[in-house]
């Protein structure tokens, strides 16, 4: 099967080699972390947690997204969503490999990673987080294998795969929930203990990766030629409009419960994130931009003409997936942090280093989506 | 027999994984059947901050702590490590600070692990490289610790400090009789147990000036705490939250 | 014909070379000197006998540490009856070995990388800041 990823044009090379060296600059940048410590970034002992956690966050949620197109292909036999279950299935392997390495590289001691398998710890959330994510990971990645193989020698996927892929849905609402959890569970930290983690968590998920979904599918549609239909695409948007609105309807809430209570912490908190206090602009800066990016792509969205235009939509699609990769990739997991127990603001800035080991990162879960896509594809084309 | 490659894959996977499965197994019963309870006292701590002659330059306790558990002096105040510290009232105690005598809450408070009785950061270890000791001790193991950091979110008194670098290179006079920390592991303070197995009290509490520093047994009614907290009142950090410090300022 | 002759021969040359410490030493009659270790003076009997401890320390010191710091076990009781305090530095260390000219003799000899206890315990004899 992946002899298929083996061919390919010039501009396919070109990717492949532009990622590689991508995984390259990353690398090095990882090495050097390694041999210095994690003093390298720029997390301190107030804001212990950083880029690569909340990128760990963000893409998790990218994964669980998968169940978006799987539910109404497989348990609503909705015909459109049966070209891009597939897509959506590789799209969830590639996000749990990125999360589980931005992991890796967040331990301070990753040669001992295995602890977390050899003492187990059930009362942990992170626990419970390792297995969800491993689990999913190898659901998907069966389905995925299973369905391309029995396309591949042209008969039907094997009847034992249907419960998998059904499993596959609870589960993949299961692991944002949990990783919600591992915030959601914490009095230290006002700004992330609330009941309304989990549910912002998916609606936010379900938001970002049907809209990813779509602008790799306007990719495929140019690049292999791949066209699973404009009603495919539209059931899409209709969902990441769904989950845009929800999502930012549960911001909205968080801010009325902070502001009205009034309780300092929470109060704080949140000014943090909108009001740049004492100076602290930053992620004030960072989150306006967020919103208004949001904003902006619900205009688009929320008006159907403007949501069956191809330009449009895509500009609303990259809109959304980059102010929840802004909230939830780093604004969210920072501001967690801040103020401190003791009132204190720490400035966070990822440093070189840290951005450098991220791209390789995520050109890692790109190379490994063009590998998937190129082989799917080709099954895909044959097998017609 | 011809094997192809998909099926010595598949075989290998499913070996491995199979074998990874057992050992997990097998080691979850492994981990049910230790305990480590230790001993019966409960071991607390009450800070008499107003007798602290900070006034008068005195950091002993600070300094104490550091040369007994080779406690690194990091630059970057990023990546500062410390196990006891001092801050002010009014930062401890901020919605208790508002019309109580500026001498007060100007008056600096040492601050430290509280080794709580319902610990959220021992509850959140992935690993178990911190667990709550039956004396009431929050222990750290070093050789367990991956540096996941998860303690540290957890902890609601930032008690816990994480090694950013190589602590080695930061010590004046590596004291021989405690082991340094490697980089990538949190740390905090462990009301110097290893002095208590000797029966010691904590460096801090037996280099205080001023005699700020109880340390004792909650469990002994006789004890120098219990008669302290039964005659004068005593506050806690954010005890709404249901920690449970062990660690009680006194007014 | 002529490709299996090249083959046998260059399998040979191969082989040679691959074996030529083995053969070479039994020929020449010479031995590779095994570690220089200095034994302590103090005392003549370890914790637990020698044959034992070259195959298993590793594990024994793994024991201590699980006892001293996760069950509060500081005392390990030899096979003979005699205790001792369970620490690599202190008894160890302190009481018989040196160790840049017996633990690190051996780990060297062996290719064993420096065990990353290091990092972090002491060698009470040595004054110097980093021992690795």
């Amino acid at each position: 099967m992946i002899e298929k990823a083996l061919t390919g044009g010039k501009r396919y090379w070109f990717w492949i080699s532009l990622l590689l060296a991508c995984i390259v600059a990353g690398a090095a940048m990882y090495m050097r972390q390694l041999s210095y410590g994690l003093g390298v970034t720029g997390m301190s002992r107030q804001v212990s947690w950083g880029l690569y956690i909340g990128q760990f966050t963000f893409f998790v949620g990218v994964a669980a997204s998968a169940v978006m197109v799987v539910i109404p292909c497989y348990l609503h036999d909705t015909k459109q969503f049966a070209k891009i279950a597939i897509l959506g299935e590789l799209l969830a392997v590639a996000s749990i490999i990125v999360c589980m390495l931005f992991i890796m590289v967040d331990l301070g001691q990753p040669a001992r990673v295995l602890n977390v398998l050899l003492y187990p710890a059930p009362h942990s959330v992170m626990f419970w987080d390792m297995v969800s994510l491993s689990g999913y990971l190898l659901l998907n990645a069966v389905v995925a294998y299973n369905t391309l193989s029995a396309e591949q020698k042209g008969l039907h996927a094997p009847q034992w795969l249907k419960p998998v892929i059904y499993l596959s849905i609870p589960w993949a609402v299961s692991i944002h929930t949990v990783t919600a959890f591992l915030y959601s569970g914490l009095s230290a930290r006002p700004l992330w203990m609330s009941a309304v983690m989990a549910p912002r968590f998916l609606a936010s998920a379900f938001a970002a990766g049907p809209a990813l979904l779509i602008l790799l599918i306007i990719v495929l549609q140019k690049s292999a030629r791949y066209d699973p239909g404009e009603a495919a695409i539209g059931k899409l948007a209709t969902i990441v409009t769904y989950a845009a609105s929800i999502s930012t309807f549960l911001v909205l809430v968080e801010l009325f419960t902070g502001l009205y209570s009034g309780i300092p912490h929470d109060r704080e908190g949140l000014a943090y994130q909108y009001a740049a206090p004492h100076g602290f602009w930053g992620m004030t800066l960072w989150m306006w931009i967020s919103s208004v990016l949001m904003i902006a792509a619900l205009a688009v969205l929320l008006v159907p003409r403007l949501r069956q235009s191809r330009v449009a939509l895509a500009a609303a699609c990259v809109a959304v997936f980059v102010s929840l990769w802004m909230e939830k990739g780093l604004a969210l997991i920072v501001g967690g942090f801040e103020p401190s127990p003791l009132g204190t603001l720490t400035a966070y800035r990822p440093t070189c280093t840290e951005w450098g080991i991220a791209l390789g990162i995520w050109a890692i879960g790109a190379l490994m989506l063009t590998v998937f896509y190129k082989v799917a594809i080709a099954i895909r084309t044959a097998a017609r | 027999m011809k094997l192809t490659r998909k099926e010595f894959l598949i075989t290998s996977a499913a070996t491995l994984a199979g074998i990874s499965g057992t050992k997990l197994v097998t080691s979850v019963k492994a981990a049910a059947a230790s305990t480590g309870e230790d001993g019966k006292p409960r071991w607390a701590m009450a800070v008499d901050f107003q007798k602290c002659q900070w006034d008068q330059g005195c950091n002993q306790c600070i300094a104490a702590c550091k040369h007994a558990h080779n406690i690194p002096d990091v630059p970057e105040k990023a990546h500062e490590v410390k196990w006891i510290w001092k801050e002010l009232y009014k930062s401890v105690f901020p919605q208790q600070s508002e019309w109580v005598d500026p001498a007060l809450t100007s008056h600096p408070l040492m601050l430290l692990c509280n080794h709580c009785s319902n610990p959220p950061c021992t509850r959140v270890c992935p690993t178990g490289a911190t667990w709550k000791r039956g004396d009431g001790i929050v222990m750290m193991d070093w050789h367990r610790c991956i540096g996941c950091r998860y303690c540290m979110a957890a902890c609601p008194y930032e008690s816990r400090s994480f090694d950013f670098g190589d602590p080695r290179g930061e010590i004046a006079n590596i004291n021989p009789d405690f082991p340094t920390r490697t980089k990538g592991v949190v740390e905090k303070c462990n009301f110097c147990e290893e002095r208590l197995g000797r029966g010691q009290c904590p460096a801090c509490v037996e280099e205080c000036r001023g005699h700020a520093l109880i340390f004792g047994d909650l469990n002994d009614p006789a004890s120098e705490i219990r008669t302290v907290l039964r005659s004068r009142y005593a506050m806690q950090r954010s005890p709404e939250l249901g920690t449970g410090p062990s660690v009680f300022y006194l007014l | 014909m002529r490709e299996r002759v090249l083959i046998a021969a260059g399998l040979a040359v191969f082989l040679a070379l691959f074996t030529y410490p083995v053969w070479w030493a039994a020929a020449s009659g010479t031995r590779a000197a095994g570690p220089q270790l200095q034994l302590p003076q103090t005392a003549s009997v370890c914790v637990a006998p020698a044959a034992k401890m070259r195959a298993s320390h590793m594990q024994m010191l793994s024991d201590w540490r699980s006892d001293s710091v996760r069950r509060g076990v500081h005392q390990f009781r030899a096979a003979d009856g005699r205790l001792f305090d369970a620490s690599l530095s202190r008894t160890c260390l302190g009481q018989c070995h040196s160790k840049t000219e017996f633990c690190d003799r051996c780990h060297a000899y062996s290719g064993v990388s420096t065990p990353a206890c290091w990092q972090c315990h002491n060698d009470l004899h040595s004054t110097a800041r980093s021992i690795r």
